[in-house]
């Protein structure tokens, strides 16, 4: 009798102690699984070492550790699992509500810095109506100076990173502003899009503070970046819905709004958005946070369908890709897509987890693009000398062999992690450590190409 | 004998790969067999070893799966790859230099180090 009540003490006890394993994020229930084993042995020890069940629970819970060193030993294991924890600051109780107040006023100031910016060269008698490609090159130099130095505060950068970042992007101003490109050129919209592409990079760097040298410290920014995305989306819809209402019920008065919305509510509202999107995924990121791995799991099937049919007609029909002006483009976009897909699936997943019935179509549907990809390469190899290297066609040449060449790392890498001949973590190092050379292609694209291709 | 904290996690590494090179294991019987080698000198506060165990999951040297015995609960168990085996080999050519260097040292020393009963070990050459 005596001894079914100290088992039934014990069994309260480790439910208890169980409970609060399960409140932190950085343990999950396979841990607390793996972990409740052992104390369930190391009491079973204890106790044919003549302790009492009550001494022996102690004990044991004793000897596995204090829980918040043990969590934070989990959470720089896995940091996958708490990267929001991670990268706020984990302070508790009132201080932290402040913190956060702190943080909401930045974040507002500096989205009406942004909104400010970008009305700032019509003091000077450049308008955004006239003035288009001044506006399109600086775009991105408006906003993402201030959204690193929102990052570099929170992360408390030190100076030296503080010194690299600003010096980068003055040298970006210059290169973006410095070119005599002739207005309207090609290598004018290249620099309008490669830019920003180019100086995402520094964003990423203070975002992930000391931690970008690590693989976790990329992946939080890549999921950063996902996120991010999907609320500018989700901004972007509700202010076009407010704008269509404020316009239409002006119009009931006899006003016309919409001078005042291009001029104004559109330009501030685009960029203001940037910064608080970005403030938002940091502080209320766990709405969204499994979005991008639902999208993916939706839509990585679809797209493997619909390349393998791709594949199938083109070799059943025998027709080949024919060459034209968008083609290359069309291809960037698809192989960016693909990759999309995978980077938020390699994300969301469990790098423990045993490769499964998904994995195999994520491999499916990465080969089927290169596949394709490189028909259309052919395609595009073989009359290319006939139709000239503008800079247009080497641009998304370039950014097709780059997507490419990841894509194909990715393919044998998973591959190989199907077969259990290597750990899911390579694919992820692969991934991360790639993102500077997309960075670097744009740079290049903004720095070199006007000179190479005389501001066309 | 306390050992410091550095020693202790540097040695993690090669410790679990020697001990799971000899078997396929779980957690307590991992930290049973540690305490048995050092006896008793090492002391790992348990929780911290499942961080261990899952980075080197995690790198590709161990791997683990779950196994339901009969009756009762399931148990992760770990077993060492081979690329584990490779790390081990690696970690053991470090190790023997940092302890060839390091028996040097000690039987150079002109100052007689007092060395415990309890740590026959740590006597050298």
């Amino acid at each position: 009798m005596v001894a079914s009540d100290q088992a039934m003490q014990l069994e309260a006890q480790i439910e208890q102690w169980r409970s609060y394993l399960r409140r932190r994020q950085a343990i999950h229930s396979n841990d607390v699984e793996e972990l409740e084993d052992h104390l369930r042995e190391q009491v079973a020890a204890l106790v044919d070492a003549k302790l009492s069940v009550d001494e022996a629970f102690l004990v044991a819970v004793k000897r596995i550790g204090a829980l918040d060193r043990l969590s934070r030993e989990f959470a720089r294991e896995h940091s996958e699992r708490l990267w929001k924890q991670l990268v706020m600051s984990p302070v508790a109780g009132g201080e932290s509500e402040a913190s956060t107040r702190r943080e909401a006023v930045v974040a507002f100031c500096l989205a009406a810095v942004a909104a400010l910016a970008v009305k700032v060269p019509e003091l000077f008698g450049l308008t955004l109506g006239e003035d288009f490609g001044f506006y399109g090159r600086n775009l991105s130099l408006f906003v993402l100076p201030l959204l690193t130095g929102y990052f570099a505060w929170k992360r408390g950068s030190d100076t030296a990173t503080l010194g690299w970042l600003a010096a980068a992007f003055v040298a970006a101003a210059v290169f973006a502003n410095a070119w005599p490109h002739s207005p309207g050129g090609s290598t004018e919209a290249l620099t309008v899009l490669h830019l920003p592409i180019a100086l995402w990079l520094l964003v990423g760097i203070a975002y992930a503070g000391g931690r970008w040298g690590e693989v976790g410290g990329r992946m939080d920014f890549i999921r950063f970046s996902g996120e991010l995305f999907i609320y500018y989306v989700l901004i972007a819809l509700g202010g076009m819905v407010l704008s269509l209402f404020m316009m239409a019920m002006f119009q009931a008065i006899g006003i016309d709004m919409e001078p005042y919305f291009e001029r104004w509510m559109l330009p501030c509202g685009a960029l203001g958005a940037i910064v608080i999107a970005s403030w938002l995924v940091e502080a209320k990121q766990s709405v969204v946070e499994n979005m991008a791995p639902v999208l993916t799991r939706l839509f990585t099937p679809l797209f493997a369908i619909v390349l393998l049919a791709f594949l199938a007609t083109m070799t059943w029909t025998g027709r080949g890709v024919e060459f034209h002006r968008d083609i290359l483009i069309a291809f960037d976009l698809l192989l960016v897509i693909v990759l999309g897909l995978l980077l938020y699936s390699i994300s969301a997943r469990d790098p423990h987890a045993p490769p499964n019935a998904f994995d195999v179509m994520q491999v499916v549907l990465v080969i089927s693009a290169l596949l394709a990809d490189a028909v259309a390469l052919w395609a595009i190899a073989a009359r290319i000398s006939e139709f000239g290297f503008t800079p247009n066609r080497v641009a998304a040449l370039g950014e097709n062999v780059i997507l490419l060449v990841n894509l194909a790392g990715s393919a044998v890498l998973y591959v190989r992690f199907l077969r259990g001949r290597g750990a899911f973590g390579g694919l992820e190092r692969w991934q991360t450590a790639y993102l500077p050379v997309y960075a670097g292609w744009a740079a290049i694209v903004v720095v070199a190409f006007p000179p190479l291709f005389g501001y066309i | 004998m306390e050992i410091n904290k550095d020693l202790v996690a540097a040695s993690s590494t090669p410790l679990v790969l020697a001990i799971l090179a000899d078997e396929e294991s779980y957690g307590y019987a991992i930290l049973k067999r540690v305490r048995e080698l050092s006896r008793g000198n090492m002391e790992w506060t348990d929780g911290m070893l499942y961080p261990v165990l899952h980075r080197l999951e995690r790198l590709g040297h161990i791997e683990a799966r779950w196994v339901v015995p009969e009756s009762g609960r399931r148990r992760k168990y770990y077993r060492i790859t081979s690329r584990g085996r490779t790390q081990l080999a690696e970690e053991r050519r470090q190790w023997q230099a940092v302890d060839a260097t390091l028996r040097g040292i000690w039987s150079a020393l002109s100052i007689p180090v007092f060395a415990g009963p309890i740590v026959p070990v740590a006597q050298g050459a």
